[in-house]
């Protein structure tokens, strides 16, 4: 079908990025079609599953509930680009490795990208309590979020040492 | 070369402490996942692709009279359209029962039946195509209780052609000692009605396929397929019938799973409808279900209805089990022939029953069909029988663990319907969920509103017979060294997230001393791995667990002796561990693995292994369906929940559960504890969020096809899970492991019921246990204890009790 396209410009991952697309295409559309990101997930369709989870200028997003043409000029942020200022590897992603906390990792990309967000606000080591309500619109199917729960809260306290633990 | 895995020669046996077993890992394939780089199928993009729709039915039940494809076709960007005329040889995961079609040849048996699929340029073009299509119906009368379907007696109303009288889609009664007898000659005879629910899997990624041919099909050409399936080797098979190529020219490939629980262990419509377009077209093509399609396709757990009559003596001993069980099918078999016998076949440990008779009749109704889910068939059977347990335990006033104790089937023992049990370490189970929870200090003094409830469970690790008869390995591994100092390790077993990849390296890591970023698993893929059933029946860790440790024993003997040989010293001297050899008795000698592994290429020539396993034949009962639910070796586990009841509105909040699970032996610490808390978890949502539903008022649409509707618990929701890992080797497992993966959901949902009876006097015997229902059953409670009929519950403690 023939469609009228347009210009978005837009920064992902640190890199500027023009690319066409279609007025009606979801951010994620053009994440996972147009820019071969293919970190983040495509779940339910409509909102409810939060594996399709970036950053938009920061602010978790669900990419699949978010016109591409709302990130025009803005900084979106992708599992891809979680890595870049860790050596390529993000406390968080060391740290759900270490605690089993992927299992088939479908949902892992977004709830990665909703934990980043969260200790990033917070700026200190977190808890389980606020980690399940900063995550409570990500479901895993997997793991009843236990191990989940417990390498956010590590990977925090590795990135927030306690006074004298240094 | 005579070695047999369920035996392993003296020398087999390590010759130091196991140095991987039994730790936490990193799993082999976890960081590319979430790193966003791993490729899931829907991830996958060939040059050329094209995308594919499914046109489905919304009705019921309807006659398809005609379909014209002509307007479709003509619309720009489509290239081809199949319809049920191109699928007209039926297929079956169960051979006994292939009752069903890629797509409808001639009647749609449930609303979200497949009717035409379309192949366009994109999913938009695919869409507008599909609304082109015109389809004539005449609408047939649908059945949506399995009752009321059972009764039909109008073959012209009849579901599905293989349905026998009355939409009969199987019957198994089975009968073991004299149960009339031993239950009405009984002290305490509990009986009661159950209904378990529906529900279903709920994999956060949606099945896709991605068909592409090389050559001419209808001479050499080459079809690959890869789905998002648990179970490539009998997708392989129904692929190779269906479309008539033989299955040497079908490569399938499962790229990494978006998770499964059972929801992806058979054929869809998908895989045969994006191979039949890649042909028609010549052009790759990719089919993605929506969330919406993932709902009608479901196959998961059936809705149960039982009665159970149980004996029991004084002291609380079981003296027989009575069980009828209408199991609603949906419209197809699936796995349903089995389900029929697992819903009886599958109950009759951890405990000891004197007697038991099962009745089971599966009906087909006009609905999406139901299928194996995680702890397929036996989760329903379990829920009944827990409660009825804990019934008996309060009618004879016996503490329900002590109970369950008295019942121990134990170990090296055999059930009433003659399945040989190994290693049993269900009275640990007991042990670690009592101690944990405090259970005998706390129950007695909990308040009105707050209870502790117990429940025990068991499950099969794998079957014995595989789903064709056949009597070749039921699963093979083959292993290559190479100079590099490496090892590849091929199998055919899928994993779906649950590690079974992991659990492989752990394995050849353990054997031949290499850490486990020396070794790659390359799984799932017909043309380069042996052939391997897949993932169902919980049976990958001890089946192909087995086979890939014979493989990689023969390996080490190899590089052993090649070791030995040079250092002149004898073979078993030499231990392989942490990238080296060295000399057990002089410690300070060592050599590299990989110089080994050149030492042991110039002696042998390429090193590559295979292992295969076969299971026992002998530990089932000698009746007819006695081979179905027999199993190596069985999974043990005990769950004890805590709940809180509010009074005023009937919520449940389960606070903790605690689970002790007996796998025999954790190779992988955490990720067999990640197996524990997920099926707990699981369990958990079965019990008081999910239901899978059609709704019958509106002609059997689903109720609530999407994550917003079908509510499966988020991170606030779920409670506090506690996994404890018992183990108790089996002589059948490798390294003495049985399953994970699916026993600890069974008790999960009946411990939460009988908590909530310790909790507020009622007993809540149908699925979910909602808001509602729980006050409901509260209300009725008072009423009684108004009139003076019950006493009141836990009468001397009236915190948090409601004034009536």
């Amino acid at each position: 079908m023939s469609e009228a396209a347009f210009l978005l410009s837009t920064t992902v991952n640190g890199e500027p990025v023009t690319v066409a697309a279609p007025h009606h295409w979801t951010l994620l559309e053009v994440l996972r079609y147009k820019l071969d990101l293919i970190g983040s997930k495509q779940g339910c369709d409509k909102g409810d599953c939060g594996a399709c989870t970036v950053q938009l200028d920061g602010e978790p997003v669900l990419a699949c509930l978010t016109l591409a043409a709302h990130a025009q000029g803005r900084e979106v942020t992708t599992v891809e680009g979680l890595g870049h200022c860790h050596g390529g590897c993000h406390p968080l992603q060391d740290a759900f490795d270490r605690w089993t906390a992927a299992q088939c990792g479908f949902c892992t990309p977004g709830i990665l990208m909703s934990a980043e967000a969260l200790i990033r606000k917070r700026g200190r080591a977190v808890e389980h309590t606020e980690v399940a309500e900063a995550l409570a619109g990500n479901l895993c199917r997997c793991t009843g979020y236990t191990k989940i729960l417990d390498a956010v809260v590590d990977a925090s306290q590795q990135m927030h040492p306690a006074p004298g633990k240094e | 070369m005579a070695t047999d895995a369920n035996n392993p020669s003296p020398e087999d046996a390590p010759s130091h402490d196991p140095w991987q077993l039994g730790q936490s890992h990193r799993k082999v394939d976890a960081m590319e996942r979430m790193r966003g780089i791993t490729r899931y199928t829907d991830d996958l993009k060939l040059p050329g692709m094209l995308h594919a729709k499914i046109l489905r039915s919304p009705h019921a039940h309807a006659r398809i009279k005609s379909i014209d494809t002509s307007k479709a076709l003509a619309l720009e960007g489509v290239f081809a359209i199949v319809t049920g005329q191109d699928f007209k040889i039926p297929y079956g995961i169960i051979p006994w029962t292939p009752d069903e079609n890629a797509l409808a040849v001639d009647k749609v048996l449930h609303v979200g039946d497949g009717v035409a699929a379309v192949a366009a340029r994109d999913e938009d073009t695919a869409i507008a195509a599909m609304r082109l299509i015109e389809v004539e119906y005449e609408v047939l009368k649908a059945f949506f209780d399995p009752e009321e379907s059972l009764a039909n007696t109008d073959r012209s109303l009849s579901i599905n052609p293989y349905g026998r009288k009355g939409n009969l889609s199987k019957r198994v009664l089975l009968e073991f000692g004299e149960v009339e007898q031993k239950i009405s000659g009984a002290d305490l005879v509990v009986e009661g009605d159950y209904f378990f629910e529906g529900t279903t899997h709920g994999a956060i990624e949606p099945h896709c396929a991605l068909a592409h041919v090389e050559g001419d099909m209808s001479k050499s050409g080459i079809l690959t397929v890869w789905s998002a399936t648990q179970v490539s080797h009998y997708l392989h098979r129904e692929l190779s019938k269906v479309l008539e190529i033989p299955a040497h020219r079908i490569r399938v490939i499962q790229p990494p799973l978006g998770g499964a629980f059972g929801g992806k262990s058979e054929p869809f419509d998908l895989e045969f409808c994006a191979a039949k377009l890649a042909m028609l077209t010549g052009r790759p093509v990719k089919l993605l279900y929506t969330r919406e399609e993932v709902f009608y396709s479901h196959r998961g757990r059936h809705p149960m209805k039982m009665h159970y009559r149980t004996g029991f003596t004084r002291e609380g001993k079981i003296t027989g089990v009575d069980a009828r069980t209408i199991l609603d099918g949906g419209a197809y078999s699936s796995f349903g022939l089995v389900t029929t016998y697992y819903s009886g076949q599958l109950l009759c440990a951890p405990y000891e029953f004197a007697s038991y008779r099962f009745e089971s009749l599966r009906a087909y109704t006009n609905k999406p069909a139901c299928g194996p889910k995680r702890g397929h068939g036996s989760v329903q059977p379990r829920f009944a029988m827990e409660i009825q347990l804990d019934k008996a335990a309060v009618a004879l006033g016996i503490d329900p663990i002590e109970l369950r104790r008295r019942n121990n089937l134990g170990s090296e023992s055999t059930t009433v319907n003659k399945f040989r049990v190994g290693s049993n370490g269900f009275s640990e189970c007991l042990d670690k969920v009592e101690a944990a929870s405090g259970w005998r200090e706390r129950k007695p003094k909990l308040p009105y509103g707050r209870g502790l409830g117990v429940a025990g469970s068991t499950y099969i690790s794998g079957t014995n017979y595989p789903i064709y008869p056949n009597e070749m390995p039921q699963a093979a591994v083959q292993i290559c060294l190479d100079r590099s100092g490496r090892a590849r390790v091929f199998s055919g077993a899928n994993d779906i997230g649950q590690g079974s990849n992991t659990m492989l390296a752990v394995i050849v890591s353990e054997e031949l001393g290499l850490p486990l970023e020396d070794i790659r698993v390359l799984s799932a893929d017909t043309d380069l791995c042996p052939v391997d059933l897949g993932a169902y029946s919980s049976r990958i860790t001890l089946m192909v667990g087995n086979a890939c440790m014979q493989a990689a024993q023969k390996l080490r003997r190899k590089v052993c002796a090649a070791v030995a040989k040079r250092w002149e010293i004898p073979r078993r001297r030499v231990a392989l561990i942490a990238r080296k050899a060295l000399d057990l008795e002089n410690p300070d000698r060592s050599v590299p693995l990989r110089e080994a592994f050149c030492w042991a290429e110039a002696d042998n020539g390429l090193l590559g292994e295979v292992g295969s396993y076969n299971t026992p034949k002998d530990r089932h009962g000698d009746y007819r369906g006695g081979t179905i639910g027999a199993s190596p070796a069985y999974s043990f586990t005990a769950h004890l929940a805590e709940v809180e009841v509010d009074p005023e509105t009937g919520i449940v909040d389960v606070k903790t559960i605690w689970v002790a699970h007996d796998c025999g032996k954790a190779l992988s610490k955490r990720i067999v504890e990640g197996q524990i808390e997920g099926s707990t978890y699981m369990g958990f949502g079965e019990a008081l969020m999910e239901q899978h539903v059609v709704d019958p008022q509106h002609n059997g649409v689903h109720a609530s096809p999407s994550f917003l509707d079908y509510r499966m618990p988020t991170f606030l929701d779920t409670p506090k899970l506690e996994a404890m890992i018992v183990e108790a080797p089996d002589a059948n497992g490798p390294y003495g492991a049985k399953e994970a993966g699916e026993g600890p959901l069974h008790s999960s949902i009946p411990a939460i019921a009988n908590a909530i009876y310790d909790a507020v006097g009622v007993r809540i015997d149908t699925l979910p246990f909602s808001p509602a229902k729980v006050l409901a059953a509260i209300d009725a409670r008072r009423e009684q204890e108004a009139a003076g009929l019950v006493p009141e519950h836990k009468s001397g403690q009236t915190h948090g009790r409601r004034s009536a």
